[in-house]
């Protein structure tokens, strides 16, 4: 058993007729193009290998054409695999028969979606309760479970509005309700704020935040904006061309991209948000810096130095000191990395 | 050069030899059969026979308030109701109200069993494509075949009677329920059916509870196209014996009576107006959901 409540395996996926076949050719270094061109099958994943922890948010970032959404719906088996290995819980989900992986997505997973997939003949709370009446949770007992997530998303009083009456960002709680109904241990969300406009989707990110904090889902997250992915993942994983490409915290993935695609990728990030006190600690030394927090974001670190006019921070972890960083260090880290000789010219996809 | 002067057909007498056998063959068929098949349907006389006696055994006002009942029922509309009311006492005013009862029981079982059969059929199709690919030919026949020819083999198996007429109607009027319901399904939102596969739906709930609702507006258009051709088939039904307002019709056509024609042509007009105006609007607010605003 391994410590991953999720645990992707050697998955491939090929779209075509032959799909079989071709798993070799790829796995012998076939690239993308070469295998349309030469033998008419679309790569979708190739070796994905990622290992998904309980209760956290776990974003699959990438592009669109990356295999984001099709490495998502191979959790509940939405799309059939090539060939891999997915285990949630120590259990094959590939290798599930049909009433198994029915019983998976009604109890074990949960999933949101782009745009939405409400149901527009049903009302609010009967799109809230459809993963309960599909569990058969008699009506009663569903409406009271439905219509207490609907309150914790923010809309009671709109039960018996139709979902085209609602906009975007309500709709798409509406979503997360239904999806949380069903107390599945597993959130899938596909893009999930991706449709909606700006300050509606950082809402909604609050929204998620605030819920995990209480609730310890395993969210898988998909997104191809990378400020979302920063904002709201534990861990994330790049994805490109089908293959994975790097995993990490958000720390790691902004201080040491794995390759220039990454690299470029977070070069217009806002650095002094996401990176953490505790990524730039070093050892202390003799001098007395304004004490503050580790996991403090060094935006704010930076204010609560100007304000008190130090230019030292001593990082605090549980009441005791465990490093510090200057001013210029901060500097340091938020200054663009230089480009590396070969990643400023390539261009990417 | 006689090749290319006369088209190459067949012998005539081969023709001839092969036309009789075909005759020969069904007839063979219908004297062997005909009985058994009769008896098959004869369920369906008595539905049709009891529920034409029911409508005609009614007091005259409990059909009236049952007819202004069920238009309000479906149209929600005041207008439609004292509308189909006053066209009902215009038609009994002017003596057509036994055939009318006749006509309307004829079209409401037609109408019933192409409900019964054509959903069915068009949820089969929508589900394979190689059954709509066989079906939809056999749909197209159905819809263009000139009608004598099909009531003709209908007619030497059956005889002539309710049972043939009916027959004849069903064949004409299912097409559109069937086709419409193949499509509504088809229509369907895959991103919806996903969010359905997803929670665990099985193949019931599925279709139960997101894809026949989706696809009500359309298999509702499908039922108003079904009892206009079923309308229309109603002057044709009564050249096989049928009873009903096809029937003045056709002694009109026979004696150039006009004013008879006239009249009970309007009646089946009248009839159709009703139908199709609270079938429809019944379809509308099937699709209330689809509209934005609050005032639901």
């Amino acid at each position: 058993m391994s410590d991953y409540k999720i645990e992707i395996k050697n998955l491939y996926k090929i779209f075509g007729p032959d799909d079989k076949n071709m798993v070799e050719l790829v796995a012998n270094g076939l690239g993308k193009q070469d295998l349309l061109d030469k033998h008419q099958h679309v790569l979708g994943l190739r070796d994905v290998n990622i290992g998904i922890s309980a209760s956290s948010i776990n974003v699959i970032m990438g592009l669109s054409g990356s295999g984001k959404s099709t490495l998502i719906r191979h959790i509940n088996r939405l799309i059939e695999p090539t060939v891999g290995e997915i285990n949630v819980d120590g259990e094959n989900v590939l290798a599930m028969d049909k009433d198994k992986i029915r019983d998976f997505r009604r109890f074990g997973a949960s999933m949101v979606f782009q745009n939405f997939g409400l149901m527009p003949h049903r009302t609010v709370l009967e799109n809230a309760m459809y993963g309960l009446n599909i569990q058969g949770v008699v009506s009663s007992e569903g409406e009271k479970r439905a219509q207490h997530w609907l309150d914790r998303v923010g809309l009671s009083g709109f039960e018996d509005r139709f979902p085209a009456q609602l906009s975007g960002g309500m709709q798409q709680r509406v979503g997360l309700a239904r999806a949380l109904a069903t107390d599945a241990d597993i959130l899938l969300m596909d893009e999930a704020f991706s449709a909606l406009d700006p300050l509606i989707r950082a809402d909604m990110q609050a929204i998620l935040l605030d819920l995990q904090d209480e609730l310890h889902k395993t969210i898988v997250f998909i997104t191809h904006d990378l400020d979302e992915a920063l904002r709201i993942g534990d861990d994330i994983a790049i994805l490109r061309d089908g293959e994975l490409i790097q995993k990490g915290t958000p720390q790691k993935i902004v201080l040491k991209p794995a390759n220039d695609y990454v690299a470029d990728f977070t070069k217009d990030v806002n650095r002094a948000r996401v990176l953490t006190l505790d990524t730039l600690s070093h050892e202390a030394g003799s001098k007395k810096g304004l004490p503050l927090e580790s996991n403090l974001p060094i935006e704010e670190a930076m204010q609560k130095m100007v304000e008190s006019k130090f230019n030292l921070v001593t990082v605090m972890k549980n009441n005791k000191a465990v490093g510090q960083v200057s001013l210029d260090d901060m500097v340091a880290a938020i200054a663009k990395p230089k480009p590396t000789d070969s990643g400023s010219t390539t261009t990417y996809r | 050069m006689s090749f290319f002067d006369k088209f190459p057909a067949m012998e005539r007498t081969d023709l001839r030899d092969l036309k009789k056998g075909i005759d020969s063959s069904f007839k063979e068929f219908s004297r062997s059969w005909g009985e058994s098949i009769e008896a098959f349907f004869d369920p369906l006389f008595y539905f049709l026979v009891n529920f034409e006696k029911l409508l005609l055994g009614t007091p005259w006002p409990l059909i009236i308030g049952i007819v202004a009942g069920l238009s309000y029922l479906g149209s929600r509309s005041w207008k439609l109701s004292v509308g189909a009311a006053v066209s009902f006492l215009l038609i009994g005013y002017l003596g057509m109200w036994n055939n009318t009862m006749s006509t309307v029981a004829l079209i409401s079982v037609a109408t019933f069993i192409c409900i019964a059969l054509g959903i069915p059929i068009g949820v089969a199709m929508s589900k394979s494509d190689r059954l709509q690919a066989m079906i939809t030919p056999v749909l197209d026949i159905m819809q263009t075949i000139p009608i004598f020819v099909y009531l003709l083999p209908v007619v030497m198996l059956l005889g002539i009677g309710k049972v043939p007429g009916l027959i004849a109607v069903c064949v004409y009027a299912m097409p559109p329920i069937v086709r419409l319901t193949n499509l509504g399904l088809r229509l369907v939102d895959k991103e919806i059916l996903e969010a359905a596969d997803a929670f665990g739906s099985n193949y019931q709930q599925r279709l139960f509870k997101v894809q026949l609702p989706l696809a009500l507006p359309n298999i509702f258009a499908g039922v108003n196209q079904t009892i206009m051709m079923a309308l229309a088939m109603v002057v044709i039904a009564s050249m096989i014996g049928v009873k009903g307002l096809g029937v003045p019709v056709l002694q009109s056509i026979q004696n150039q009576y006009l004013a008879l024609g006239m009249m009970n042509g309007l009646a089946i007009v009248a009839l159709a107006i009703i139908f199709d105006r609270v079938s429809q609007q019944y379809g509308k607010r099937l699709q209330r959901h689809r509209e934005g605003g609050s005032d639901v």
